[in-house]
């Protein structure tokens, strides 16, 4: 029945008798049971966490998503929803005894209401293309995390994504309407609807965000936007990144809301020289890109008060752009710098961290300190609106104990982010990655409660199991701290936000 | 990163295999602009599914049935390498693969007497035009409208099936072009000019028209007579020795030629004719030999290219007609020509031109890919064509006859037909002031 290879290790007991039910359930294309080609769908964009997957179902409706989970219920096997498999944190990697089910036949939408300004799509639809079907009505799916040509809804919602843009318009959690789900017992449940803001329990805003272990979801109403009827950004040059952290709560506590503020340190600045000639104002020890979007009178106000405010904070040199050439211009520095960072140091470890905003001056400041101690390198690329950053700790991986040390200082700075009230992520997620730093932002108290809601969810945890909440098996050796920063970021050929 | 850095197949040199593989990171970007992804949505039928396909056929040093499958879906349209952040040489490295596939792997009886009767006949100039005699006489019966309704071949072999109707119209013989055409008034260049194999026996319109358009911007063109086919068609398919016999033969016809440039009009052919170092590297030819070759990729260019760097000297006349331009995937996703052929046909008076939605999708042409895979090719046709609709265009232009060919069969199929015409067509017409309905017959 199965077109295994010889040799090849048969697939794992309970789920040989389920083969027959998924088929009548997805149809014979819809299981994928041959090892060569379950192993295509081994790890996430994270490839150093790899397992091949039980069995694969290609399912095309939320009854067969459902019948399949029914399923898997019934025969206490795990399953582990997938989405386009470009997460970062592994938290698509299948279960190997598990069935995968992935969502990339699920990719119609549904429905387009402009006139309530929403849209109905499938899980497996792709970001982009939400907008791409709203533009000709001049409407926009806002988070624009920068996978956004291949990530999935399904798997944004999961993840609560973010862009660069999210400073001003929030992650997905604040552009979901409703949910259709499928719980883990099998179950078909819709949470939030067409109207804004049901009474009691928010569960959507729950599930948002739940990477998978509180069920799958299967039809997704989210809220387009108009598109924006002006654009422009700056680029402002500081001797340091005092005076432009200065600049950036001054624009915020004047009540200016830009789209997206981006900073970038001299380290990072001088990688991106290297690699693309960006042509940054020379001597800046910090630049600030800062974007504003809206209606054309607002937009140019705010932007003349931007521009003043960093000057007024020791900008040396502010310029501007008003039109996409020019825009892309000023973004390339910034766009490249991960993959820049690839030429001024052989390795170095990506790290993904929040913070208040109001402290970041001081972590900057004892970061600086931190890489002074130990000798390593750190350039700091970050989101300064909202505090989100993405330290890179440079080292070489030729030299003994280079890479230790670079882990410690790597792991240091995530400290200092749960020190100063942040997290240790934000926008990548959990998934298997980072699940064993849960216990060093949260008390076990904590953790067993998240645990409960989970369970109440999920009593047979069967619903992508060991993601997320730290378990024994899994942590029970601190995992190798990662390695690098996604090699196609460190590339510059994508940036992380 | 420098732009040549990532340039469709740069850089790939003679690093090997396995590090080629190295360079893609799974992030996912290319699924999106992957024809067989869009239409199936399964990992194992995308670029970064195939790619890891690859491998796993290293690591364990087997070729599976299943992973051949799936590389014989691969249309090579090469819209991964156009769509990777990372630059990965996918090119490079389904190339090899196909040619790995052709050494070990055995397919079933009938798919294998397909190919080995594809092959027997595509390359081969003389043996194509010899079918003319029958096709026409077919066409002209009536019979094959007849066939087509019946959808009798259908049922036999969607194979034959999808040779029938894309067979291009025919009329009259096959016109000789001279061993050098002139230019009209003084002399900017001297250019040598590929006649192919398809496109010589079934399109020598695209040719002349060729021929034509770039004598009167003032270049000589040199035909040499013993050209043949350029190995495309092989080296796409794996016929790794094939391919690099037929390169070797293509070089040699143009190296003493004493041409600036080698100018060709078909997307497919100029594709791999910038690659003929590693055609001849993937058949383990000479160093010596490898870098004469590359010696004429360097000035192989594709038509619009040519004529956009030379700069317009004839006079456009105007050609009132709503056009839609498809990029065919060896031009834009294997050349990088996206904007030329778009730049010379805007610069013709009162034609309008419209671009199609999803552009970077190819319309299941794909070189043979349509005799090898008829479903998977209507079905891509389909969706060309209802984007097609979706401009309102009365002439569909392409740098790549087979695209056209296949379009049109789409459209024809859905009972709205349409003409189309290569690039060159346009221009020669508009040069020459022809009445627009020229181009609208069909
Ligand atoms: C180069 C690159 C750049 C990136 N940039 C950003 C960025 O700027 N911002 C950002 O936030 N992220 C970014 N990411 C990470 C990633 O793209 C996002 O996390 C994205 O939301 C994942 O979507 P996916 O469809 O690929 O999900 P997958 O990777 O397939 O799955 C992710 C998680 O979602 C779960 N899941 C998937 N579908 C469903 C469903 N229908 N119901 C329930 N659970 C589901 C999975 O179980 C898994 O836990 C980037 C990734 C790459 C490779
Ligand atoms: S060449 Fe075309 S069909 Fe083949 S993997 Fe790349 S995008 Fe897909
Ligand atoms: S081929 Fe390129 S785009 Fe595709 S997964 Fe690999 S690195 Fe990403």
């Amino acid at each position: 029945m199965f077109d295994e290879g010889e040799g090849e290790p048969r697939m794992p007991q309970p789920l040989t008798a389920l083969i027959p039910r998924l088929r009548e359930i997805c149809g014979d294309d819809g299981v994928i049971t041959d090892r060569t080609r379950r192993r295509t769908y081994e790890s996430d964009g994270l490839t150093y966490h790899a397992s091949t997957p039980g069995v694969v179902v290609l399912p095309t409706t939320t009854d067969q998503v459902a019948a399949v989970v029914r399923l898997c219920a019934d025969a206490g096997v795990p399953f582990v929803p997938r989405g386009a498999g470009t997460g970062l944190s592994a938290g698509a990697l299948p279960h190997s005894e598990g069935v995968l089910i992935v969502t990339s036949r699920m990719r119609r939408i549904l429905e387009i209401d402009v006139a309530n300004e929403r849209a109905v799509v499938q899980p497996g639809v792709a970001n982009l293309e939400v907008t791409r079907a709203a533009a000709p009505h001049g409407y926009y799916y806002a988070p624009d995390p920068s996978s956004q040509q291949v990530c999935s809804v399904g798997g944004n919602i999961a993840e609560n994504s973010g862009g660069a843009h999210c400073l001003k318009y929030g992650f997905t959690v604040n552009h979901v309407l409703g949910l259709e789900i499928v719980t883990p017992q099998g179950e078909v449940v819709r949470l939030g609807g067409k109207a804004a803001d049901a009474p009691g329990y928010d569960l959507l805003g729950a599930f948002v965000g739940s990477e998978g272990t509180l069920g799958i979801a299967t039809e997704i109403t989210v809220r387009l936007l108009r598109a924006p009827q002006k654009v422009r950004t700056l680029l402002a040059a500081f001797e340091t990144m005092d005076a432009g952290g200065a600049a950036v709560s001054a624009i915020i506590s004047a009540g200016v809301l830009p789209a997206a503020v981006e900073m970038m340190d001299a380290l990072s600045i001088e990688a991106a020289e290297a690699a693309v000639a960006c042509d940054y104002p020379p001597g800046a020890g910090a630049v600030l890109i800062v974007e504003l979007d809206g209606p054309a009178a607002d937009v140019d106000a705010q932007f003349e008060r931007a521009t003043r405010l960093c000057r007024e904070s020791g900008a040396f040199e502010v310029r501007t752009a008003d039109d996409a050439a020019e825009r892309a211009r000023i973004w390339k520095g910034r766009k490249s710098a991960f993959a820049a960072v690839g030429r001024i140091s052989p390795a170095y470890i990506v790290q993904d961290g929040v913070v208040p905003r109001t402290a970041l001056p001081d972590v900057l400041r004892r970061i600086a300190e931190l890489s002074a101690a130990s000798g390593i390198r750190v350039a700091n690329v970050f989101h300064a609106g909202d505090g989100n950053l993405h330290p890179l700790v440079l080292f070489d991986d030729a030299e003994p104990g280079a890479s230790e040390r670079a882990a410690e200082v790597s792991g240091r700075i995530l400290d200092l982010c749960i020190e100063h009230g942040g997290s240790i992520t934000g926008e990548h997620g959990v998934g298997v990655d980072k699940a064993c730093q849960m216990p060093e932002m949260f008390s076990p108290a904590d953790l067993e409660t998240m645990d409960l809601f989970r369970s109440a969810f999920d009593p047979a945890g069967i619903a992508n199991p060991e993601k997320l909440l730290p378990t024994p098996r899994l942590c029970g050796e601190r995992p190798g701290v990662r390695k690098g920063v996604h090699p196609l970021v460190a590339e510059g050929a994508a940036e992380q936000f | 990163m420098t732009d040549s850095d990532t340039a469709p197949g740069a850089g790939e040199g003679s690093r090997s295999f396995d590090d080629l593989l190295g360079d893609c990171v799974h992030c996912g970007f290319c699924l999106p602009t992957c024809p067989t992804y869009v239409l199936w949505g399964e990992e194992m039928d995308s670029p970064r599914g195939r790619i890891h396909l690859m491998g796993q056929m290293r690591e364990d040093d087997v070729l599976s049935e299943a992973a051949a499958g799936h590389f014989d879906n691969c249309l090579g349209c090469l819209a991964c390498v156009s769509s990777c952040p990372s630059g990965v040489a996918y090119d490079a490295l389904i190339e090899s693969t196909r040619a790995t596939v052709e050494q070990e792997h055995r397919r079933p009886a009938g798919e294998r007497l397909l190919r080995a009767a594809v092959f027997a006949l595509f390359p081969y100039r003389r043996r194509l035009e010899l079918m003319r005699g029958p096709l026409k006489a077919y066409q002209a019966s009536g019979l094959n409208r007849l066939v087509r309704r019946t959808g009798v071949l259908e049922r036999i072999s969607p194979s034959l099936a999808t040779m029938e109707r894309i067979a291009p119209p025919l009329t009259g013989a096959v016109p000789a072009l001279p061993e050098v055409v002139p230019a009209r008034g003084r002399r900017r260049a001297v250019v040598g000019m590929l006649t192919g194999c398809v496109q010589g026996a079934f399109f020598p319109q695209v040719n002349t028209a060729t021929a034509r358009v770039l004598a009167s911007e003032g270049c000589d063109v040199v035909i040499p007579r013993e050209q043949g086919c350029c190995g495309a068609l092989s080296a796409h398919t794996g016929r790794a020795a094939e391919a690099a016999g037929f390169a070797r033969a293509t070089a040699a016809a143009f190296a003493d030629a004493g041409v600036d440039a080698v100018v060709v009009n078909s997307a497919g052919c100029g594709g791999t004719m910038k690659h003929y170092g590693r055609v001849l590297e993937e058949a383990g030819a000479a160093p010596e030999e490898v870098r004469r070759a590359e010696e004429l990729s360097a000035r192989v260019v594709d038509l619009s290219e040519y004529l956009v760097q030379l700069g317009p000297r004839a006079p456009r006349h105007p050609l009132p007609v709503r056009a839609a331009y498809h990029d065919a995937c060896h031009l834009s996703h294997g050349q990088g020509v996206t904007s030329q052929p778009r730049e010379l046909l805007r610069a013709i008076p009162e034609l309008e031109v419209a671009d199609l939605p999803n552009p970077e999708i190819c319309c299941g042409s794909a070189g043979v890919y349509n005799l090898l895979r008829p479903q998977a090719a209507g079905d891509l046709g389909e969706r060309k064509s209802e984007d097609v609709r979706s401009t309102g265009a009365e002439l569909l232009v392409a740098g790549n006859p087979g695209c056209s060919l296949q379009i049109a069969s789409a459209m024809d199929r859905a009972g709205e037909p349409i003409s189309v015409a290569h690039t060159a067509q346009v221009l020669d017409a508009s040069i020459r002031g022809l009445d627009p309905a020229v181009l609208l017959t069909r």
